[in-house]
């Protein structure tokens, strides 16, 4: 009888003491909160951190080689709302799975006001296969109906803030230009597209298109880093 | 024998304790994916988090990697090399290959460079769920590294050579 109750008082002691107990503890603590504390202590992290857009910022403008051989700038475009610009590229599989949606986006925003404006910002000396004919030859195998322009010699990304392909920067034009309303990812579901739950994109724009503020304005997503 | 009884029941939970090998939780991957005689296991991120979070006294470098990039691949020969010299520190080569190329893509290229660091893939489509726990700042691009020991951890967004790498790691001797 004591032995039976000395047991089952025992038994829950031994479980929560075997692990159990350790990784519950270290899963409620915030990873972020274990890099701030440390960042303190240490050298100021890179300078370059935190540079580009925010949302609410104007963007640049830009005269960029299309691969009709044509120069295309945000300005030409006098009946649109807005621009859907995507950093996007040849190489990357991130990119490569979005393709086709990047058609279907454009297929359904330009008439409404916000084309897609994709735009190459790797470096092809370092990446062959985002050269500016590979770029040609992509855009003939997947019906890009879509400008698709080089970003040659590097100076937009930069100042988009860009860090990785694919990366959406959606613009709405006003007076005084054309403002960053969203930065990130086109939806949440990279692989398998009949498993997206939230269209990021889509939402934005259909936002916009009825005069209200995106609800989500920046989102992070896996992307290939981009080639300088 | 009341004494006895508890004698037993002590040494059963230390032996139980002693038993344990291997990282201090337990694994629990979504999938295990095995070729060639690899053994590749897909977290989640849920069940991927306490690979971040080992209070062991020991240094752990965690790489986000994939096989198509180019600048991921270009320094795994500096991890391996780290893992070689450095057989006290854990190293995780955390793969975000699509899961669905884990047999065609990511065990091969296992095979055929012959990596030693343990590979997890890591399956949790939306990035942004999860990036920025890993870490604020993260823009999602990768190569990207997190080195940490208990409590003090660091993340990088940015390529190593190993001069670079043995550098990161001596921020966590003491």
């Amino acid at each position: 009888m004591k032995l039976t109750k000395i047991f089952l008082f025992t038994i829950p002691f031994i479980f929560i003491s075997c692990g159990g107990a350790e990784v519950t503890e270290d899963l409620t603590e915030p990873l972020d909160s274990l890099t701030e504390s440390i960042s303190n202590s240490e050298e100021p992290d890179e300078s370059s951190e935190n540079i580009g857009y925010e949302v609410g910022d104007i963007a640049t403008d830009f005269s960029l080689m299309n691969i009709d051989d044509q120069k295309v700038s945000l300005a030409d475009y006098d009946e649109a709302k807005g621009f859907i610009v995507i950093f996007t590229c040849n190489h990357c599989p991130y990119a490569v799975a979005y393709e086709d949606r990047i058609v279907a986006l454009d297929a359904k925003y330009k008439t409404q006001g916000y084309p897609v404006i994709a735009i190459n910002p790797n470096n092809p000396d370092v990446m062959e296969e985002d050269s500016f004919e590979n770029m040609k030859i992509r855009a003939a195998e997947k019906g890009f109906t879509f400008p698709y322009l080089l970003d040659d010699g590097q100076e937009i990304f930069p100042q988009y803030g860009a860090t990785k392909t694919p990366h959406v920067y959606i613009l709405k034009k006003g007076a005084d230009g054309n403002k960053v309303e969203y930065i990130g990812a086109i939806d949440d579901n990279y692989g398998d597209e009949s498993a997206v739950t939230v269209k990021y994109v889509e939402d934005a724009v259909d936002a916009l298109l009825n005069g209200e503020e995106p609800t989500v304005t920046s989102t992070l997503a896996i992307g290939c880093s981009i080639k300088m | 024998m009341r004494l006895l009884s508890v004698t037993l029941i002590l040494s059963f939970v230390l032996l139980a304790c002693d038993s344990e090998q291997g990282p201090s939780f337990n694994r629990n991957p979504k999938e295990v994916v095995s070729e060639f005689g690899i053994d590749v296991e897909a977290y989640d991120y849920e069940n991927f988090k306490p690979f971040l979070n080992q209070k062991d006294d020991q240094i752990h470098v965690i790489n986000f990697w994939a096989t198509w990039c180019v600048p991921c691949v270009a320094e795994l020969p500096y991890f391996e090399q780290l893992g070689a010299e450095y057989p006290e520190i854990e190293i995780v080569l955390v793969s975000l290959d699509f899961p669905k190329k884990i047999k065609e893509n990511l065990i091969p290229f296992i095979q055929k460079n012959t990596l030693k660091s343990e590979v997890i893939l890591l399956d949790e489509p939306d990035g942004n769920k999860w990036i920025p726990q890993i870490d604020p700042n993260w823009s999602g691009a990768i190569p990207a590294t997190i080195i940490y020991k208990n409590d003090k951890s660091k993340f990088y967004e940015q390529s190593f050579n190993f001069a670079e790498l043995e550098e990161a790691i001596a921020l966590f001797d003491n």
